[in-house]
């Protein structure tokens, strides 16, 4: 089955409404309902709150402030990861940000607690907020770390000697805007007290950490709390920890005893889920005339919440991606008074390619050396920093295969010289490199007796499509057809995991299926073979191939049925598990990552500047596909908010108030089907033994990394116009245009 | 910016008004409620009828994923009243087709991989067939290049705008036009 | 949202009668009402649904026009055989509006009457003149990208979001208003606007529980008619800039133009001074550009939107360039 264009296994429960996501479960019976009020100003301290009026509107039940709201665990650091952190709400009268929670209303139905919601009265002190990044840019410190590990700093060689002494240089400045994940499904928390446990009905990509940061929230024992989330409508980062509407949640059913939901309204979504950092990015390259780098510096700066550091890495994947002596990158930070930063899809490589990808475009521009031909000529022997070697590059494949398939040599070597009708005509090519990660996970496989398999974990699926490639593996892995695996997945009292999130979610919980069928197969073999009873008997259970149902040894065979009737009427069942990389000796002899090249097509509309993409094709180096299908639409996907990324996506804050000026989703624009032409992913045959037994690597992210820069430099081919403040928006091409003359 | 003067007839505008009697034909049976008349349809069909299939994804307009066929004819339920849809005919994506019957457009949706995360779903498909039958009916979209014109040729460029209103985040939108694609060629075969 | 009443008249008159109540509005497609009352941005305390009234018709007029009835939905003007092969820049605007959803929902007088899509009123934390008179306006020193550049004034930059109204203004329509003493009355759709002045919440001419009940449109005008929509994304977003024209061009000179923009101020922006300097002359580039500088000459950037000064031009050039070729 591994390889095989499975449809998905839950395409026919959502494609009929069935698929039942956070806010839709009715076994607790019904509901109360929670709004969250948030905070009108920035920054500054809440001088009077009055609620008496809530309190007495209709059907409200509950409303709570930082009155009144039980005292909670704090953050703590010390826990390794901010997603397992306690999330603490309503604890002080301090607003550290535009529309932070200040009040929870509960009432018998949802439209009571909106319109109760308006009438929570809050005066407030309002302070002085640091609301601009360009203003504060230069106050900027260095974290300790990047986030994901990486460090801050690393410099190889000797940048400033190597950077001024090249024949040709590039020192530009790019700036990226704040972006929102934006999944469909609104962030929602629906929680059943019974007796003292919660049964918590959660959006969210990591069950473990959901619950980790619930019960040190609330300060209760973890196994009071049972988490519940088969179906995540789209995650992309926003979901990998919870938020206020959980938190607030699960206190108001705690002190109510009665199920209560709180779904974040979409304008929330963009205050209290975290956000991309704003980005200014310095990226030197020097190089000779024959187009061989000899410096690189990628100099980042971002924004951060004081409060809660996330330091984006963005400068991270430049250390492993063009051979060069000399290398520094620097990642800094200016904390501002806005929502916290977070991981949004491909965190550090989507800012950081869009800035170190159009540059590489430049250089290509200054030597006069084709875009696909620079980068090839910069292709390292071994990671150009750590000196170790890959595990598997096929970066130059992609650039050629890519190269061909797309029709690159038609690509036009002078700017704005192609013209279709309105449109100016361009073409452009980035290439796409991301960190493969390992995280923990275990699967249980349960062979029931009646033949069926069951696989087991807290992993959930958030649209990547975890259901069907665990039924795929597992139905190799024990030689059973598709229809006799069931998966159970997002549920806490299962096999824990990291969860999806950093493209680590389907070889992690591939890896521990595949061992925990091993697992269940040498069960199988050891009383198969020990038992008289059995043609296995005596055999050499090295020789077993399980297939069809049944297992084989050389010309002996019997069905899985019968070995379980026999010695195992309960069934059999194992757990696999895949171990953190840190643990994992390849992660640090080799240098594990996936890789893609983009080719795009754009128009600008030669009067009014605006920017249609007409066609976009990625080739990527994955290791090895374990469904075609859900590979391609992964990658698709990320293309595509690469294109947001280039041409549109922007949270614009309000630098006198700190709010998000455009917070809905008809002002904070995302492509839309229109946008959307001719859009296709070819994945290269592969195997990387270094990154697991599967020979897998993830796929999540790696479409939207170079995506935006092919783009980008699409549209310079097609205007001779290079925009370095990104999004592309037309005003930022229109006076590059030529004068209208017929 | 509450506006005290905007409550009519004296009566606080915190009050809740009588709940109103309506009776929705929704997938062919008639259900009556009794709901406030601040519900939308949307809520009504998710929260008193657990018709949960069709989506909130904005409750403003701006997403498509609460899209259901009204008297056949696509709308955004989020941006209507329930008290609205006295009589009014609604099919939502469990009534369109089931597990046992799926529609040819939910099987396309399958087949294509029309889909991740699923949540955009049910309003891409109650979208896409009554785009269809706009298409039908010949309606001019903003990709039909002379609206004049009563005949519509249905090319990609013309599903691509006419279902613009359906946002995906997983951005599936290649495959999903590839699987309407797919039913408009086979409905006209 | 706050509580409301609900009822749903047999007729005109009474649903006139229902809004003259205190705190009364009427609702129709509600695709704006609604997403405003769940932002309490509009709060009616009574709603009288006018959506079912017999005004959904569009009938042929005795001098070759037509009235359009202000409960037709968009969707269904659009692709009215008439409205297509007479008005096509009517279809053309109103299918460059919104999704087809909403086109199926929202009316015809409701799309006249939606309210604009300024950040801040839309944020009851901001200060809006137009939603709060009184308490300024936040964007005018704020983000401003696609604000006013023409007809502006220091209490509000707000556009009017229509692409349908702004066909409809070079189409000179007249809107019929259904009065609470069942007084009827026509209103050029010109005059129907108000530009900002001091009283931005004030926006058009409709008195109190007035009602629109059909838009007349007189018969076409000689020439080609088109409606050009420049926007970021390629649908379901409103215009940056609009442009409504239709030109009649006879040989190589220009016999009568009419040009209309949207996207650029607080009502659809009829342009007699570019129509002045068309009419009569050739129809060539140094023209056009000629027209769009008259077009724009009292036209004022607030800082983000300095662009559409130039984008309004260029996209009038275009436009009318195409429909002079063809016409």
């Amino acid at each position: 089955m591994i390889g095989q264009p499975l449809d998905r296994i839950d395409g026919p429960l959502k494609v009929t409404g069935q698929a039942i996501y956070a806010y839709e479960h009715w076994e607790p019976g019904q509901p109360l309902y929670g709004v969250i009020v948030g905070a009108t100003v920035g920054k500054g301290r809440i001088t009077r709150i009055d609620t008496d009026s809530a309190e007495h509107a209709p059907g409200v039940r509950m409303v709570m402030t930082h009155r009144n709201a039980p005292e909670q665990g704090a953050r703590d650091e010390s826990v390794p990861m901010e997603y397992w952190r306690a999330q603490p709400v309503l604890t002080s009268p301090d607003i550290h940000y535009h529309g932070e929670p200040v009040a929870l209303v509960v009432a018998e139905t949802l439209e009571q607690a909106r319109a109760a919601a308006a009438l929570v009265h809050v005066e407030y002190a309002a302070g002085r907020g640091r609301f601009d990044f360009a203003a504060y840019e230069d106050e900027a410190y260095a974290p300790k770390e990047a986030n994901g590990g990486f460090p801050t700093d690393t410099e190889v060689g000797d940048f400033d000697t190597g950077f001024s002494t090249a024949d040709v240089r590039i020192d530009q400045r790019y700036t990226t805007p704040y972006e929102l994940s934006m999944p469909m499904e609104l962030h929602a928390c629906l929680v059943q007290p019974r007796g003292e446990d919660l049964i918590v009905y959660v959006s969210c990509q990591i069950v473990d950490a959901a619950l980790a940061s619930i019960a040190s929230t609330l300060r209760i024992d973890p196994a009071r709390i049972y988490i519940i989330t088969p179906f995540v409508g789209g995650g992309f980062g926003s979901k990998l920890g919870i938020h206020a509407e959980t938190i607030l949640a699960a206190i108001a059913a705690r002190a109510l005893r009665e199920p209560v939901k709180v779904a974040l309204t979409r304008q929330q979504i963009f205050q209290l889920v975290g956000m991309r950092p704003t980005s200014s990015q310095r990226v030197r390259l020097g190089a000779g005339r024959d187009g061989r780098l000899v410096a690189v510096a990628h100099d980042v700066t971002m924004a951060t919440n004081p409060d809660i550091e996330f330091a984006e890495q963005t400068a991270a994947t430049t250390r492993s991606l063009y051979a060069a002596p000399h290398r520094l990158t620097t990642h800094r930070l200016t904390p501002l008074d806005l929502p916290r930063g977070a991981d949004v899809r491909a965190p550090g490589e989507a800012p950081g390619l869009l800035a170190v990808e159009s540059a590489m475009d430049e250089l290509a521009d200054a030597l006069g050396i084709d875009p696909v031909e620079l980068r090839i000529r910069n292709e390292p022997a071994v990671d150009p920093e750590s000196g170790v070697p890959f595990s598997d590059r096929h970066l130059v494949e992609c650039l050629r295969e890519g190269a061909r398939r797309f029709g690159w040599e038609h690509r036009p070597t002078t700017p704005a010289s192609m013209r279709e009708g309105r449109w100016l005509v361009g073409y452009g090519m980035a290439a796409a490199i991301r960190k493969h990660f390992q995280g923990q996970a275990t699967v249980r496989v349960r062979l029931e007796a009646d033949g069926t398999a069951v696989v087991q974990t807290d992993m959930t699926d958030i649209g990547t499509g975890t259901y069907t490639i665990l039924t795929q593996v597992a139905a190799d892995g024990l030689g059973l057809p598709p229809e006799r695996v069931r998966i159970e997945l997002g549920r806490s009292e299962l096999p824990t995991s990291w969860g999806s999130g950093g493209s680590w979610g389907a070889a992690n919980s591939s890896t521990a299926t595949h061992r925990a069928c091993v697992a269940v197969r040498e069960k199988l073999l050891v009383t198969a073979c020990g038992d008289t009873g059995s043609p296995l008997h005596g055999l050499d259970p090295a020789e077993a191939v399980f297939a069809e149902g049944s297992v084989r040894i050389g010309g002996a065979d019997e069905a899985l049925s019968e070995i379980l009737a026999r010695n195992h009427p309960d069934g059999v069942q194992a757990e696999g598990e895949t171990r953190f990389m840190g643990d994992d000796p390849n992660y640090a002899a080799y240098s594990i990552h996936t890789y893609g090249a983009h080719f795009a097509e754009v128009g600008v509309d030669a009067d009014t500047a605006e920017i249609r993409l007409r066609r976009m094709l990625g080739v990527f180096s994955v290791g090895r596909v374990l469904n075609p299908k859900t590979t391609r639409s992964q990658l698709i996907g990320g293309m595509i908010w690469g294109v947001g990324a280039a041409l549109q996506e922007e949270a614009v804050v309000d630098l006198r108030s700190g709010a998000f000026v455009n917070r809905d989703l008809a002002q904070y624009l995302m492509p839309v089907h229109a946008d959307i032409p001719d859009v296709d992913a070819v994945v290269l045959d592969g195997y990387d033994d270094k990154a697991n037994v599967l020979g897998m690597k993830g796929v999540g992210e790696l479409g939207i990394c170079g995506a935006g820069p092919a783009i980008a430099n699409a549209v310079f081919n097609a205007t001779g116009v290079r925009v370095r403040d990104f999004p592309i928006t037309l005003e930022k091409v229109l006076p590059g245009l030529p004068l209208m003359d017929t | 910016m509450n506006d005290p003067d905007a409550g009519g007839a004296g009566r606080s505008w915190a009050e809740t008004a009588p709940l109103s009697a309506v009776a929705l034909r929704v997938n062919d049976e008639v259900r009556r409620l009794e709901v406030d008349p601040r519900t939308s349809l949307l809520d009504a069909l998710r929260e008193h009828l657990h018709l949960s299939g069709t989506k909130k994804g904005c409750d403003h307009g701006q997403c498509g994923a609460c899209t259901v066929l009204i008297n056949g004819r696509r709308v955004n339920s989020c941006l209507t009243l329930a008290v609205m849809h006295e009589d009014d005919e609604i099919v939502t994506i469990e009534g369109l087709g089931d597990l046992d019957s799926l529609h040819a457009m939910q099987r396309s949706f399958v087949e294509r991989d029309g889909f991740q995360c699923g949540y955009c779903t049910p309003g891409q498909i109650c979208s896409a067939v009554g785009m269809l039958a706009e298409v039908g009916a010949g309606w001019p979209s903003h990709a039909t290049a002379d609206v004049a014109s009563p005949r519509i040729a249905l090319t990609d460029e013309e599903i691509r705008e006419r279902m613009s209103g359906n946002i995906c985040r997983c951005a599936a939108y290649p495959n999903i036009v590839a699987a309407i694609r797919a039913v408009a060629k086979a409905g006209t075969q | 949202m706050r509580s409301f009443t609900y009822e749903r008249p047999a007729d005109a008159r009474a649903a006139v009668a229902a809004a003259s109540r205190s705190g009364a509005k009427f609702i129709s497609g509600g695709t704006n009402l609604l997403d405003l009352m769940k932002l309490d941005i509009e709060h009616p305390s009574h709603l009288v649904d006018i959506s079912r009234l017999a005004l959904r018709d569009i009938d042929e007029l005795p001098d070759g026009g037509l009235r359009i009835g202000a409960q037709a939905a968009n969707s269904d003007v659009a692709a009215d055989a008439r409205v297509r092969t007479r008005y096509p820049v009517l279809s053309q605007a109103l299918v460059s509006g919104a999704s087809g959803q909403l086109r199926n929902k929202a009316s015809t007088g409701g799309n006249l009457l939606q309210r604009t899509r300024c950040p801040y009123f839309y944020d009851t934390a901001a200060g809006c003149n137009k939603r709060d008179p009184g308490s300024g306006c936040s964007a005018i020193d704020g983000s401003n990208r696609i604000h006013a550049i023409l007809g502006a004034s220091d209490a509000c930059i707000a556009t009017h979001p229509s692409d349908m109204a702004v066909a409809m203004t070079v189409l000179d329509a007249q809107i019929e208003l259904l009065d609470a003493d069942e007084s009827v009355r026509r209103v050029a759709i010109t005059d129907f606007y108000r530009l900002p002045g001091d009283t931005p919440h004030l926006e058009t001419v409709l008195r109190p529980a007035e009602m629109i009940t059909s838009v007349v449109l007189p018969p076409p005008p000689p020439g080609r008619q088109l409606y050009r929509k420049v926007r970021d994304r390629a649908s379901y977003e409103f215009a940056l800039v609009s442009v409504a024209a239709v030109v009649s061009a006879d040989q190589a000179t220009i016999a009568q133009a009419r040009v209309a923009f949207g996207g650029v101020a607080h009502k659809p922006w009829r342009s007699v001074e570019a129509e002045a300097a068309l009419t009569g002359r050739p129809a060539t580039m140094a023209t056009y550009r000629a027209a769009a500088d008259a077009a724009m000459r009292d036209a004022v950037g607030q800082g983000h939107n300095d662009f559409k000064i130039e984008l309004a031009r260029r996209t009038l050039c275009r436009t009318l360039a195409q429909a002079a070729q063809s016409s």
